[in-house]
Protein backbone atom coordinates (compact mmCIF):
# COMPACT_ATOMS: atom_id res chain seq x y z
CA UNK A 1 0.00 0.00 0.00
CA UNK A 2 2.77 2.74 1.04
CA UNK A 3 4.91 1.43 -2.00
CA UNK A 4 2.17 2.05 -4.12
CA UNK A 5 2.03 5.50 -3.11
CA UNK A 6 5.79 6.51 -3.03
CA UNK A 7 5.70 4.83 -6.69
CA UNK A 8 3.08 7.09 -8.42
CA UNK A 9 4.97 10.06 -6.23
CA UNK A 10 8.26 9.25 -7.82
CA UNK A 11 6.30 8.42 -11.15
CA UNK A 12 4.95 11.95 -10.94
CA UNK A 13 8.73 13.16 -10.58
CA UNK A 14 10.19 10.76 -13.39
CA UNK A 15 7.27 12.15 -15.59
CA UNK A 16 8.04 16.05 -14.73
CA UNK A 17 11.47 15.71 -14.96
CA UNK A 18 11.18 14.01 -18.60
CA UNK A 19 8.34 16.65 -20.06
CA UNK A 20 10.60 19.70 -18.90
CA UNK A 21 13.67 17.92 -20.53
CA UNK A 22 11.61 17.72 -23.69
CA UNK A 23 10.41 20.99 -23.19
CA UNK A 24 14.05 22.43 -22.71
CA UNK A 25 15.30 20.62 -25.91
CA UNK A 26 12.53 22.12 -28.25
CA UNK A 27 13.23 25.83 -28.85
CA UNK A 28 16.86 24.75 -30.31
CA UNK A 29 14.91 23.50 -33.04
CA UNK A 30 11.71 25.73 -33.41
CA UNK A 31 13.51 28.54 -34.22
CA UNK A 32 10.29 30.86 -35.43
CA UNK A 33 9.53 33.32 -32.88
CA UNK A 34 5.87 33.55 -32.82
CA UNK A 35 6.19 30.17 -32.25
CA UNK A 36 8.46 30.54 -29.36
CA UNK A 37 6.44 33.59 -28.32
CA UNK A 38 3.31 30.76 -27.31
CA UNK A 39 5.27 28.81 -25.62
CA UNK A 40 6.55 31.36 -23.18
CA UNK A 41 3.30 32.51 -22.52
CA UNK A 42 1.97 28.93 -22.27
CA UNK A 43 5.03 27.99 -19.68
CA UNK A 44 3.98 31.47 -18.31
CA UNK A 45 0.14 30.85 -17.54
CA UNK A 46 0.82 27.43 -16.90
CA UNK A 47 3.09 28.56 -14.12
CA UNK A 48 0.36 31.05 -12.87
CA UNK A 49 -2.77 28.58 -13.05
CA UNK A 50 -0.37 26.04 -11.02
CA UNK A 51 0.50 28.92 -8.24
CA UNK A 52 -3.45 29.89 -8.17
CA UNK A 53 -4.74 26.57 -8.10
CA UNK A 54 -2.58 25.78 -4.71
CA UNK A 55 -5.25 28.64 -2.51
CA UNK A 56 -8.27 27.99 -5.02
CA UNK A 57 -7.79 24.33 -5.81
CA UNK A 58 -5.99 22.37 -2.72
CA UNK A 59 -7.48 25.05 -0.71
CA UNK A 60 -11.06 25.36 -2.09
CA UNK A 61 -10.63 29.32 -1.45
CA UNK A 62 -11.75 30.27 -5.23
CA UNK A 63 -9.74 33.60 -5.87
CA UNK A 64 -10.76 35.73 -8.88
CA UNK A 65 -8.53 38.33 -8.27
CA UNK A 66 -5.12 36.87 -8.35
CA UNK A 67 -4.84 39.77 -11.14
CA UNK A 68 -3.95 42.23 -8.05
CA UNK A 69 -0.89 39.99 -6.78
CA UNK A 70 0.36 39.62 -10.58
CA UNK A 71 0.54 43.43 -10.89
CA UNK A 72 2.10 44.04 -7.66
CA UNK A 73 5.02 41.08 -9.09
CA UNK A 74 4.97 43.57 -12.29
CA UNK A 75 4.57 46.97 -10.65
CA UNK A 76 7.19 46.45 -7.57
CA UNK A 77 9.81 44.99 -9.93
CA UNK A 78 9.48 47.65 -12.56
CA UNK A 79 9.27 50.24 -10.12
CA UNK A 80 12.58 49.22 -8.59
CA UNK A 81 14.37 49.14 -11.73
CA UNK A 82 12.98 52.70 -13.52
CA UNK A 83 12.71 54.45 -10.35
CA UNK A 84 15.68 53.25 -8.34
CA UNK A 85 17.90 51.04 -10.71
CA UNK A 86 17.38 47.99 -8.40
CA UNK A 87 18.12 44.84 -10.65
CA UNK A 88 14.90 42.80 -11.44
CA UNK A 89 16.25 39.91 -9.51
CA UNK A 90 15.32 41.58 -6.54
CA UNK A 91 12.52 43.22 -7.59
CA UNK A 92 10.66 39.64 -8.13
CA UNK A 93 12.39 38.56 -4.61
CA UNK A 94 10.33 41.72 -3.23
CA UNK A 95 7.27 41.63 -4.71
CA UNK A 96 6.57 38.16 -3.76
CA UNK A 97 7.10 39.09 -0.25
CA UNK A 98 5.07 42.10 -0.68
CA UNK A 99 2.28 40.01 -2.32
CA UNK A 100 2.40 37.25 0.04
CA UNK A 101 2.03 39.59 3.37
CA UNK A 102 -0.95 41.47 1.70
CA UNK A 103 -2.62 38.45 0.66
CA UNK A 104 -2.09 37.45 4.41
CA UNK A 105 -3.50 41.00 5.17
CA UNK A 106 -6.33 40.43 2.70
CA UNK A 107 -7.41 37.11 4.14
CA UNK A 108 -7.29 38.27 8.02
CA UNK A 109 -11.18 39.66 7.20
CA UNK A 110 -11.61 38.01 3.79
CA UNK A 111 -11.14 34.19 5.09
CA UNK A 112 -14.24 34.33 7.34
CA UNK A 113 -16.39 34.58 4.04
CA UNK A 114 -17.33 31.20 2.57
CA UNK A 115 -17.56 30.19 -0.89
CA UNK A 116 -18.87 32.59 -2.97
CA UNK A 117 -18.91 34.90 -0.51
CA UNK A 118 -14.81 34.91 -0.56
CA UNK A 119 -14.51 34.82 -4.13
CA UNK A 120 -16.97 38.30 -4.56
CA UNK A 121 -14.57 40.07 -1.81
CA UNK A 122 -11.16 38.66 -4.10
CA UNK A 123 -12.96 40.19 -7.15
CA UNK A 124 -13.84 43.65 -5.53
CA UNK A 125 -10.30 43.99 -3.80
CA UNK A 126 -8.52 43.11 -7.17
CA UNK A 127 -10.57 45.74 -9.28
CA UNK A 128 -9.63 48.07 -6.08
CA UNK A 129 -6.49 47.59 -6.56
CA UNK A 130 -6.66 48.27 -10.30
CA UNK A 131 -7.99 51.83 -9.69
CA UNK A 132 -5.33 52.75 -7.43
CA UNK A 133 -2.91 51.96 -9.82
CA UNK A 134 -4.91 53.79 -12.22
CA UNK A 135 -4.69 57.05 -10.45
CA UNK A 136 -1.53 56.42 -8.74
CA UNK A 137 0.52 58.79 -10.85
CA UNK A 138 4.38 58.23 -9.75
CA UNK A 139 3.82 54.63 -10.69
CA UNK A 140 2.69 56.05 -14.54
CA UNK A 141 -0.87 55.95 -13.52
CA UNK A 142 -2.97 55.11 -16.66
CA UNK A 143 -0.23 55.57 -19.10
CA UNK A 144 1.81 53.19 -17.67
CA UNK A 145 5.23 52.59 -17.24
CA UNK A 146 8.05 51.46 -20.39
CA UNK A 147 10.95 49.46 -18.97
CA UNK A 148 14.06 51.10 -20.52
CA UNK A 149 16.28 48.94 -22.92
CA UNK A 150 19.53 48.60 -21.10
CA UNK A 151 21.08 46.10 -23.25
CA UNK A 152 20.85 42.13 -23.33
CA UNK A 153 21.98 41.12 -19.59
CA UNK A 154 20.86 38.08 -17.01
CA UNK A 155 21.81 40.69 -14.31
CA UNK A 156 18.73 42.88 -15.74
CA UNK A 157 16.63 40.43 -17.25
CA UNK A 158 16.25 42.36 -20.73
CA UNK A 159 17.30 40.19 -23.74
CA UNK A 160 15.72 42.55 -26.96
CA UNK A 161 16.93 39.72 -29.80
CA UNK A 162 16.45 36.42 -28.24
CA UNK A 163 13.33 34.82 -26.67
CA UNK A 164 15.20 32.18 -25.28
CA UNK A 165 16.25 33.00 -22.24
CA UNK A 166 12.44 34.32 -21.23
CA UNK A 167 11.66 30.21 -22.54
CA UNK A 168 13.74 29.08 -19.93
CA UNK A 169 12.52 31.46 -17.44
CA UNK A 170 9.33 30.69 -17.78
CA UNK A 171 10.11 26.94 -17.82
CA UNK A 172 12.19 26.95 -14.71
CA UNK A 173 9.26 28.94 -13.17
CA UNK A 174 6.45 26.82 -14.31
CA UNK A 175 8.86 23.69 -12.96
CA UNK A 176 9.04 25.23 -9.63
CA UNK A 177 5.35 26.11 -9.27
CA UNK A 178 4.40 22.29 -10.04
CA UNK A 179 7.31 21.11 -7.91
CA UNK A 180 6.10 23.47 -5.10
CA UNK A 181 2.64 21.76 -5.55
CA UNK A 182 4.32 18.25 -5.67
CA UNK A 183 6.11 18.98 -2.49
CA UNK A 184 3.36 20.17 -0.92
CA UNK A 185 0.72 17.53 -1.46
CA UNK A 186 2.57 15.09 0.34
CA UNK A 187 2.70 17.18 3.55
CA UNK A 188 0.87 18.24 6.40
CA UNK A 189 -0.45 21.40 4.61
CA UNK A 190 -1.31 19.65 1.55
CA UNK A 191 -3.51 17.58 3.77
CA UNK A 192 -4.85 20.27 5.97
CA UNK A 193 -5.58 22.31 2.36
CA UNK A 194 -7.89 19.34 0.75
CA UNK A 195 -9.16 18.84 4.21
CA UNK A 196 -10.45 22.77 4.65
CA UNK A 197 -11.96 22.38 0.96
CA UNK A 198 -14.12 19.37 1.51
CA UNK A 199 -15.04 20.50 5.24
CA UNK A 200 -14.06 22.73 7.02
CA UNK A 201 -15.76 21.85 10.76
CA UNK A 202 -14.72 18.28 10.33
CA UNK A 203 -11.46 19.51 9.48
CA UNK A 204 -11.41 21.64 12.52
CA UNK A 205 -12.56 18.45 14.81
CA UNK A 206 -9.43 16.73 13.33
CA UNK A 207 -7.18 19.66 14.82
CA UNK A 208 -6.71 21.41 11.67
CA UNK A 209 -6.38 25.22 12.15
CA UNK A 210 -8.50 25.99 8.81
CA UNK A 211 -7.77 29.81 9.62
CA UNK A 212 -4.00 29.47 9.29
CA UNK A 213 -4.25 26.84 6.60
CA UNK A 214 -5.94 29.12 4.16
CA UNK A 215 -3.56 31.83 5.17
CA UNK A 216 -0.77 29.91 4.20
CA UNK A 217 -2.14 28.71 1.36
CA UNK A 218 -3.00 32.42 0.30
CA UNK A 219 0.58 33.28 0.89
CA UNK A 220 2.88 30.71 -1.03
CA UNK A 221 0.26 30.91 -3.79
CA UNK A 222 0.35 34.73 -4.26
CA UNK A 223 4.36 34.65 -3.65
CA UNK A 224 4.69 32.69 -6.95
CA UNK A 225 2.19 34.82 -8.63
CA UNK A 226 4.04 37.30 -8.21
CA UNK A 227 7.02 36.38 -9.44
CA UNK A 228 4.69 35.22 -12.71
CA UNK A 229 4.17 38.74 -12.85
CA UNK A 230 7.55 40.23 -12.13
CA UNK A 231 8.25 37.93 -15.28
CA UNK A 232 6.06 39.04 -17.21
CA UNK A 233 6.58 42.46 -16.94
CA UNK A 234 9.92 41.87 -18.14
CA UNK A 235 8.84 39.66 -21.12
CA UNK A 236 6.10 43.00 -22.62
CA UNK A 237 8.81 45.58 -21.34
CA UNK A 238 5.50 47.52 -21.28
CA UNK A 239 3.29 47.65 -18.28
CA UNK A 240 -0.08 49.28 -17.65
CA UNK A 241 -3.12 48.70 -15.16
CA UNK A 242 -5.52 47.74 -17.54
CA UNK A 243 -3.06 44.66 -19.24
CA UNK A 244 -1.37 43.34 -15.68
CA UNK A 245 -4.47 43.92 -13.29
CA UNK A 246 -7.60 43.52 -15.14
CA UNK A 247 -10.23 40.83 -14.73
CA UNK A 248 -9.34 38.57 -17.35
CA UNK A 249 -6.17 38.56 -16.03
CA UNK A 250 -7.63 36.89 -13.13
CA UNK A 251 -9.77 34.54 -14.86
CA UNK A 252 -6.67 33.24 -17.21
CA UNK A 253 -4.89 32.32 -13.95
CA UNK A 254 -8.33 30.03 -13.11
CA UNK A 255 -9.06 28.50 -16.77
CA UNK A 256 -6.39 26.25 -17.24
CA UNK A 257 -6.68 24.41 -13.65
CA UNK A 258 -10.21 24.28 -14.23
CA UNK A 259 -9.94 22.64 -17.11
CA UNK A 260 -7.45 19.96 -16.80
CA UNK A 261 -8.62 20.00 -13.42
CA UNK A 262 -9.22 22.23 -10.02
CA UNK A 263 -7.02 20.84 -6.90
CA UNK A 264 -4.92 18.34 -9.27
CA UNK A 265 -1.04 18.48 -9.61
CA UNK A 266 -1.25 18.21 -13.31
CA UNK A 267 -4.40 19.83 -13.81
CA UNK A 268 -3.00 23.22 -14.46
CA UNK A 269 -0.65 21.82 -16.79
CA UNK A 270 -2.33 20.47 -19.00
CA UNK A 271 -5.07 22.74 -19.14
CA UNK A 272 -2.80 25.99 -20.06
CA UNK A 273 -0.51 23.40 -22.66
CA UNK A 274 -4.47 23.17 -24.01
CA UNK A 275 -5.91 26.73 -23.68
CA UNK A 276 -3.24 28.85 -24.43
CA UNK A 277 -1.82 28.27 -27.87
CA UNK A 278 -5.48 27.25 -29.16
CA UNK A 279 -6.51 31.17 -27.88
CA UNK A 280 -3.15 32.39 -29.02
CA UNK A 281 -3.57 30.84 -32.42
CA UNK A 282 -7.38 31.57 -32.80
CA UNK A 283 -6.27 35.25 -31.86
CA UNK A 284 -3.58 35.30 -34.80
CA UNK A 285 -6.58 33.51 -37.34
CA UNK A 286 -9.11 35.94 -36.19
CA UNK A 287 -6.70 38.71 -36.92
CA UNK A 288 -8.03 42.08 -36.34
CA UNK A 289 -11.73 41.20 -36.10
CA UNK A 290 -11.35 41.80 -32.40
CA UNK A 291 -10.09 40.32 -29.18
CA UNK A 292 -13.34 38.26 -28.46
CA UNK A 293 -12.98 35.52 -30.61
CA UNK A 294 -10.19 34.10 -28.36
CA UNK A 295 -12.67 34.76 -25.27
CA UNK A 296 -15.19 32.68 -27.09
CA UNK A 297 -13.31 29.89 -27.23
CA UNK A 298 -12.76 29.72 -24.06
CA UNK A 299 -16.29 30.07 -23.21
CA UNK A 300 -16.95 27.10 -25.19
CA UNK A 301 -14.30 25.02 -23.64
CA UNK A 302 -15.21 25.68 -20.38
CA UNK A 303 -18.81 24.46 -21.39
CA UNK A 304 -17.99 21.55 -23.12
CA UNK A 305 -15.69 20.62 -19.78
CA UNK A 306 -18.27 21.29 -17.18
CA UNK A 307 -20.97 19.19 -19.22
CA UNK A 308 -18.86 16.56 -19.98
CA UNK A 309 -16.16 16.22 -17.03
CA UNK A 310 -16.46 18.71 -14.46
CA UNK A 311 -13.83 17.39 -12.21
CA UNK A 312 -11.49 18.10 -15.63
CA UNK A 313 -9.27 16.81 -18.26
CA UNK A 314 -6.93 14.90 -15.86
CA UNK A 315 -9.78 13.06 -14.27
CA UNK A 316 -9.36 10.91 -17.52
CA UNK A 317 -6.26 9.49 -15.52
CA UNK A 318 -7.43 9.75 -11.58
CA UNK A 319 -5.88 6.12 -10.14
CA UNK A 320 -8.76 6.80 -7.43
CA UNK A 321 -11.70 6.98 -10.09
CA UNK A 322 -10.31 3.72 -11.70
CA UNK A 323 -9.83 1.41 -8.56
CA UNK A 324 -13.54 3.06 -7.36
CA UNK A 325 -14.83 1.17 -10.64
CA UNK A 326 -13.31 -2.29 -10.25
CA UNK B 1 -7.51 8.66 38.31
CA UNK B 2 -9.37 10.35 40.82
CA UNK B 3 -10.06 13.24 38.36
CA UNK B 4 -12.63 12.73 35.66
CA UNK B 5 -11.73 12.93 32.29
CA UNK B 6 -14.44 15.18 31.30
CA UNK B 7 -16.18 17.54 33.43
CA UNK B 8 -19.08 19.98 32.78
CA UNK B 9 -19.80 22.36 35.61
CA UNK B 10 -23.11 24.25 35.07
CA UNK B 11 -23.07 24.93 31.45
CA UNK B 12 -25.62 26.72 29.66
CA UNK B 13 -26.34 27.52 26.40
CA UNK B 14 -28.67 30.09 24.75
CA UNK B 15 -29.48 30.73 21.38
CA UNK B 16 -31.75 33.68 21.69
CA UNK B 17 -34.27 32.87 23.67
CA UNK B 18 -34.30 29.58 23.63
CA UNK B 19 -32.05 27.34 26.37
CA UNK B 20 -30.25 24.85 24.75
CA UNK B 21 -28.75 23.47 27.79
CA UNK B 22 -29.35 24.84 31.42
CA UNK B 23 -26.57 23.72 33.99
CA UNK B 24 -25.86 20.93 33.27
CA UNK B 25 -23.12 19.18 34.78
CA UNK B 26 -21.75 15.64 34.49
CA UNK B 27 -18.96 14.30 35.04
CA UNK B 28 -16.94 11.42 31.78
CA UNK B 29 -14.46 8.82 34.43
CA UNK B 30 -11.30 7.58 32.49
CA UNK B 31 -11.77 3.80 30.45
CA UNK B 32 -15.62 4.73 30.72
CA UNK B 33 -18.89 3.88 27.97
CA UNK B 34 -21.12 6.60 28.95
CA UNK B 35 -24.46 7.00 27.13
CA UNK B 36 -26.09 10.52 26.24
CA UNK B 37 -29.73 9.91 26.15
CA UNK B 38 -32.71 11.77 25.89
CA UNK B 39 -36.15 12.81 23.21
CA UNK B 40 -35.14 14.53 20.35
CA UNK B 41 -34.41 18.10 21.01
CA UNK B 42 -32.88 17.35 24.65
CA UNK B 43 -30.22 19.67 23.96
CA UNK B 44 -27.69 16.20 23.30
CA UNK B 45 -26.15 17.41 20.24
CA UNK B 46 -25.37 21.24 21.60
CA UNK B 47 -23.49 19.65 24.58
CA UNK B 48 -21.49 17.48 22.57
CA UNK B 49 -20.67 20.92 20.66
CA UNK B 50 -19.89 22.31 23.54
CA UNK B 51 -17.44 19.22 24.47
CA UNK B 52 -15.86 19.49 20.99
CA UNK B 53 -15.66 22.77 21.25
CA UNK B 54 -17.40 24.33 18.12
CA UNK B 55 -18.84 26.87 20.27
CA UNK B 56 -18.53 28.56 23.61
CA UNK B 57 -21.02 27.85 26.31
CA UNK B 58 -22.56 30.69 27.36
CA UNK B 59 -22.26 30.28 30.88
CA UNK B 60 -20.16 27.59 32.85
CA UNK B 61 -16.99 25.45 31.95
CA UNK B 62 -15.81 22.37 30.64
CA UNK B 63 -12.67 20.46 32.13
CA UNK B 64 -10.76 17.80 30.46
CA UNK B 65 -7.95 16.05 32.24
CA UNK B 66 -7.51 18.38 34.48
CA UNK B 67 -7.34 20.97 32.67
CA UNK B 68 -10.51 24.34 32.12
CA UNK B 69 -10.66 24.06 28.15
CA UNK B 70 -13.37 26.08 28.07
CA UNK B 71 -11.63 28.23 25.86
CA UNK B 72 -10.19 26.56 23.23
CA UNK B 73 -11.02 26.28 20.10
CA UNK B 74 -12.03 22.41 18.43
CA UNK B 75 -8.32 22.36 17.27
CA UNK B 76 -6.65 23.04 20.01
CA UNK B 77 -9.21 20.42 22.03
CA UNK B 78 -8.40 17.68 19.42
CA UNK B 79 -4.66 18.21 19.91
CA UNK B 80 -5.13 17.56 23.79
CA UNK B 81 -6.99 14.24 23.26
CA UNK B 82 -10.96 15.08 22.45
CA UNK B 83 -11.99 13.69 19.12
CA UNK B 84 -15.55 12.99 17.51
CA UNK B 85 -17.58 11.82 14.71
CA UNK B 86 -20.24 13.53 13.28
CA UNK B 87 -24.65 12.58 13.15
CA UNK B 88 -24.76 13.78 9.64
CA UNK B 89 -21.30 12.54 8.35
CA UNK B 90 -18.67 14.81 7.25
CA UNK B 91 -16.23 12.53 5.01
CA UNK B 92 -13.93 14.81 2.56
CA UNK B 93 -15.16 13.58 -0.21
CA UNK B 94 -12.66 14.35 -3.24
CA UNK B 95 -10.04 12.63 -0.67
CA UNK B 96 -9.36 8.88 -0.37
CA UNK B 97 -10.56 6.56 2.51
CA UNK B 98 -6.93 6.77 3.55
CA UNK B 99 -6.32 10.71 2.88
CA UNK B 100 -9.15 11.19 5.64
CA UNK B 101 -7.76 9.33 8.01
CA UNK B 102 -4.08 10.62 7.17
CA UNK B 103 -5.64 14.11 8.35
CA UNK B 104 -6.35 12.80 11.65
CA UNK B 105 -3.15 10.83 11.99
CA UNK B 106 -0.94 14.47 11.27
CA UNK B 107 -2.24 15.86 14.94
CA UNK B 108 0.61 13.71 16.22
CA UNK B 109 2.37 12.83 13.82
CA UNK B 110 4.27 15.33 11.68
CA UNK B 111 6.58 12.84 9.43
CA UNK B 112 4.47 11.99 6.56
CA UNK B 113 5.68 8.22 6.17
CA UNK B 114 4.44 7.45 10.03
CA UNK B 115 1.54 9.30 9.56
CA UNK B 116 0.67 7.45 6.55
CA UNK B 117 1.32 3.93 8.63
CA UNK B 118 -0.49 5.17 11.55
CA UNK B 119 -3.83 5.50 9.26
CA UNK B 120 -3.14 1.97 7.50
CA UNK B 121 -3.45 0.59 11.23
CA UNK B 122 -6.26 2.32 12.34
CA UNK B 123 -8.10 1.63 8.89
CA UNK B 124 -7.11 -1.82 9.68
CA UNK B 125 -8.24 -1.61 13.25
CA UNK B 126 -12.07 -0.33 11.97
CA UNK B 127 -12.26 -2.98 9.04
CA UNK B 128 -11.52 -0.53 6.28
CA UNK B 129 -8.46 -1.53 5.15
CA UNK B 130 -9.80 -2.73 1.78
CA UNK B 131 -11.49 0.42 1.08
CA UNK B 132 -8.59 2.78 1.19
CA UNK B 133 -7.51 3.97 -1.92
CA UNK B 134 -11.72 4.21 -2.93
CA UNK B 135 -12.70 8.19 -2.67
CA UNK B 136 -14.56 8.77 0.23
CA UNK B 137 -17.56 9.82 -2.12
CA UNK B 138 -17.71 6.19 -2.68
CA UNK B 139 -18.60 4.36 0.27
CA UNK B 140 -22.03 3.13 1.11
CA UNK B 141 -23.40 4.88 4.46
CA UNK B 142 -22.33 2.59 7.03
CA UNK B 143 -18.48 2.69 5.55
CA UNK B 144 -18.80 6.13 5.90
CA UNK B 145 -19.76 5.79 9.84
CA UNK B 146 -16.73 3.79 10.10
CA UNK B 147 -14.25 6.09 8.53
CA UNK B 148 -15.60 8.91 10.74
CA UNK B 149 -14.82 6.92 13.87
CA UNK B 150 -11.53 6.03 12.21
CA UNK B 151 -10.67 9.31 10.96
CA UNK B 152 -11.21 10.56 14.97
CA UNK B 153 -9.01 7.47 16.33
CA UNK B 154 -6.02 8.15 14.12
CA UNK B 155 -5.61 11.22 16.18
CA UNK B 156 -5.38 9.01 19.04
CA UNK B 157 -7.81 10.81 21.62
CA UNK B 158 -8.52 10.20 25.21
CA UNK B 159 -12.12 10.75 25.40
CA UNK B 160 -14.00 9.82 21.51
CA UNK B 161 -17.58 11.48 21.34
CA UNK B 162 -19.66 9.41 19.23
CA UNK B 163 -22.68 11.44 17.50
CA UNK B 164 -25.31 8.57 16.64
CA UNK B 165 -22.50 6.64 14.63
CA UNK B 166 -25.11 3.14 14.94
CA UNK B 167 -28.31 5.39 13.76
CA UNK B 168 -29.60 4.49 10.81
CA UNK B 169 -27.41 1.14 10.17
CA UNK B 170 -28.79 -2.22 9.31
CA UNK B 171 -29.37 -4.71 12.41
CA UNK B 172 -26.07 -6.23 11.33
CA UNK B 173 -24.54 -2.97 10.69
CA UNK B 174 -24.97 -1.96 13.62
CA UNK B 175 -23.91 -4.77 15.72
CA UNK B 176 -20.34 -4.88 13.89
CA UNK B 177 -20.18 -0.94 15.20
CA UNK B 178 -21.20 -1.93 18.55
CA UNK B 179 -18.36 -4.28 18.55
CA UNK B 180 -15.95 -1.47 17.12
CA UNK B 181 -16.81 0.55 20.15
CA UNK B 182 -15.69 -2.10 22.73
CA UNK B 183 -13.10 -2.86 20.66
CA UNK B 184 -11.57 0.78 20.96
CA UNK B 185 -12.97 1.22 24.89
CA UNK B 186 -10.57 -1.84 25.30
CA UNK B 187 -7.31 0.46 23.91
CA UNK B 188 -8.00 2.33 27.02
CA UNK B 189 -10.04 5.04 25.27
CA UNK B 190 -13.21 6.67 27.14
CA UNK B 191 -16.24 6.81 25.25
CA UNK B 192 -18.95 9.43 25.34
CA UNK B 193 -22.11 8.26 23.23
CA UNK B 194 -24.99 9.94 22.23
CA UNK B 195 -27.59 7.47 20.94
CA UNK B 196 -31.12 7.04 20.03
CA UNK B 197 -31.78 3.14 19.67
CA UNK B 198 -31.79 2.25 23.59
CA UNK B 199 -31.45 -1.39 22.64
CA UNK B 200 -27.95 -1.09 21.16
CA UNK B 201 -26.79 1.66 23.42
CA UNK B 202 -28.31 -0.07 26.99
CA UNK B 203 -25.76 -3.13 26.97
CA UNK B 204 -22.88 -1.11 25.81
CA UNK B 205 -22.51 1.47 28.28
CA UNK B 206 -21.06 1.89 31.77
CA UNK B 207 -23.60 4.67 32.68
CA UNK B 208 -26.51 6.26 31.20
CA UNK B 209 -26.92 10.33 31.57
CA UNK B 210 -30.53 11.07 30.59
CA UNK B 211 -31.52 14.56 29.26
CA UNK B 212 -34.27 16.28 28.81
CA UNK B 213 -35.31 19.78 28.15
CA UNK B 214 -31.57 21.24 28.75
CA UNK B 215 -31.15 19.56 31.70
CA UNK B 216 -29.83 16.20 33.23
CA UNK B 217 -32.91 14.14 34.12
CA UNK B 218 -31.19 10.79 35.48
CA UNK B 219 -28.12 9.53 36.01
CA UNK B 220 -26.98 5.93 36.81
CA UNK B 221 -26.60 2.25 35.60
CA UNK B 222 -28.10 1.93 32.21
CA UNK B 223 -31.02 -1.49 33.50
CA UNK B 224 -31.66 1.50 36.86
CA UNK B 225 -32.44 4.39 33.64
CA UNK B 226 -34.75 2.20 31.96
CA UNK B 227 -36.78 1.84 34.57
CA UNK B 228 -37.00 5.38 36.04
CA UNK B 229 -40.54 6.57 35.57
CA UNK B 230 -38.94 10.35 34.96
CA UNK B 231 -37.41 8.99 31.92
CA UNK B 232 -40.36 6.78 30.81
CA UNK B 233 -42.43 10.11 31.51
CA UNK B 234 -40.10 11.99 29.30
CA UNK B 235 -39.53 9.74 26.29
CA UNK B 236 -43.48 8.47 26.16
CA UNK B 237 -45.47 10.45 28.41
CA UNK B 238 -47.39 11.12 31.57
CA UNK B 239 -49.60 8.46 30.64
CA UNK B 240 -47.02 5.70 30.69
CA UNK B 241 -45.33 6.65 33.72
CA UNK B 242 -47.90 5.21 35.73
CA UNK B 243 -47.64 1.66 35.29
CA UNK B 244 -43.65 1.92 35.99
Amino acid sequence: MDTDFAKRRRRDLILAFCLAAIAAIVPLFVKDSYVQNIMVLTLMWAALSQSWNILSGYCGQISLGHALYFGIGAYTTTLLFTKFGVLPWFGMLGGGLISAVIAMGLGYPCFRLRGHYFAIATIVIAEIGLLLFHNWDWAGAALGIEIPVRGDSWLKFQFARSKLPYFYFALALACVAWFVTWWLEDSKWGYWWRAVKDNPDAAESLGVVVFNSKMGAAAVSAFLVAVGGSFYAQFVSYIDPESIMGFHISLLMALPAVLGGIGTLWGPMLGAVILIPLTELTRSYAGGSGRGVDLIVYGGLIIAISLARPQGLVGLFSPARKEAKQ
Amino acid sequence: MSTPLLETRGVWQRFGGLVANSDVSISVGRGEIVGLIGPNGAGKSTLFNLIAGVLPPTQGSIWFDGEDVTALPAAERCVRGVARTFQVVKSFETMTVIDNVIVGALVRNTVMRVARRKAHEVLDFCGLAGRANVLASDLVPSEKRRLEVARALATEPKLLLLDECLTGLTPLEAQTGVELVRKVRDTGVTILMVEHVMEIVMPLVDRAIVLDLGKVLVEGKPNDVVRDPKVITAYLGDRHAVGA
